[in-house]
């Protein structure tokens, strides 16, 4: 599974699809460090809308990203989180993290 | 109780697996009907489980995951992920929500999401022997 990236000013905004777990969290944060290295985007957002399972692995791979990006002086919004991980993501009080949004990102 | 049907699987440490696992799972749980959110929490906690074997069990050698899962005549299904490898050394710090003795990537909340998703989870463990871990759901279907 690949991330795809697009990027919009200072926003890299990041569509997630598929499923997470500890294998493809590996792939997935491999793709997503490259890019923020790379663009050093002043706002990340990480799009969940494809997303069809999530376990704790994808909690670690925000909270690593989180850090990354507080540490470049960057922000976190997650979007469209589906029903289906709102309960694994309220469990790791994501939220705290950075600001969850409800939108639509038209690419 | 005597259990009304079980079944096993035996599959290496790799990671590519997980998927695997969660899905055989839940498909044989298929069959107390349960609903969307109930397959789920299966699906989530058991990759937690099978995730500690590979990350934690098994650090640096690919070694055996064993699966097993048992459905009981009240609608219970009852898995267990059972591993031979390093063991725990302290359950009861492992089990601590955000604890990690690893770091870096991994949030600490596999057994956290095992506990909040599962009616119930007991571990075993015996530090170079192997680690047993059983998780138990009531499955309430639709009626509920």
């Amino acid at each position: 599974m690949a991330a795809r990236i697009f990027y919009e000013k200072d926003t890299m905004t990041v569509f997630l699809d598929g499923e997470i777990d500890h294998h493809s969290a590996a792939i997935i944060r491999a793709g997503i460090d490259e890019a923020i290295l790379a663009s050093r985007p002043g706002t990340l957002v990480l799009d969940f809308g494809g997303i069809t399972f999530m376990d704790s692995s994808g909690i670690g791979l925000v909270m690593g990203r989180y850090r990354l990006l507080r540490a470049l002086g960057g922000e976190l919004v997650m979007t469209n989180l589906p029903e289906s991980i709102s309960k694994v993501m309220r469990l790791a009080g994501l939220e705290k993290l950075g600001r969850i949004e409800e939108r639509e990102v038209t690419v | 109780m005597k259990s009304t049907n079980e079944m096993k699987l035996t599959m290496e440490s790799r990671s590519v697996n997980e998927g695997f696992a969660r899905v055989a799972v839940t498909a044989f749980t298929a069959q107390l009907d349960p609903t969307i959110e109930e397959i789920n929490d299966i699906k989530t906690a058991v990759s937690e489980a099978v995730t500690n074997c590979i990350v934690h069990a098994y650090p640096e050698t690919v070694g055996r995951i064993y699966i097993s899962a048992s459905i009981y005549d009240n609608l219970t299904v009852r898995i267990k992920i059972r591993d031979s490898g390093v063991g725990i050394p302290d359950i009861k710090k492992a089990m601590e929500p955000l604890y990690t003795s690893l770091g870096g990537e991994r949030a600490g909340l596999g057994f956290a999401v095992m506990e909040s998703f599962m009616d119930k989870v007991r571990v075993r463990s015996v530090p170079g022997k192997g680690t047993t871990v059983t998780l138990e759901k009531k499955i309430r279907g639709r009626d509920e």
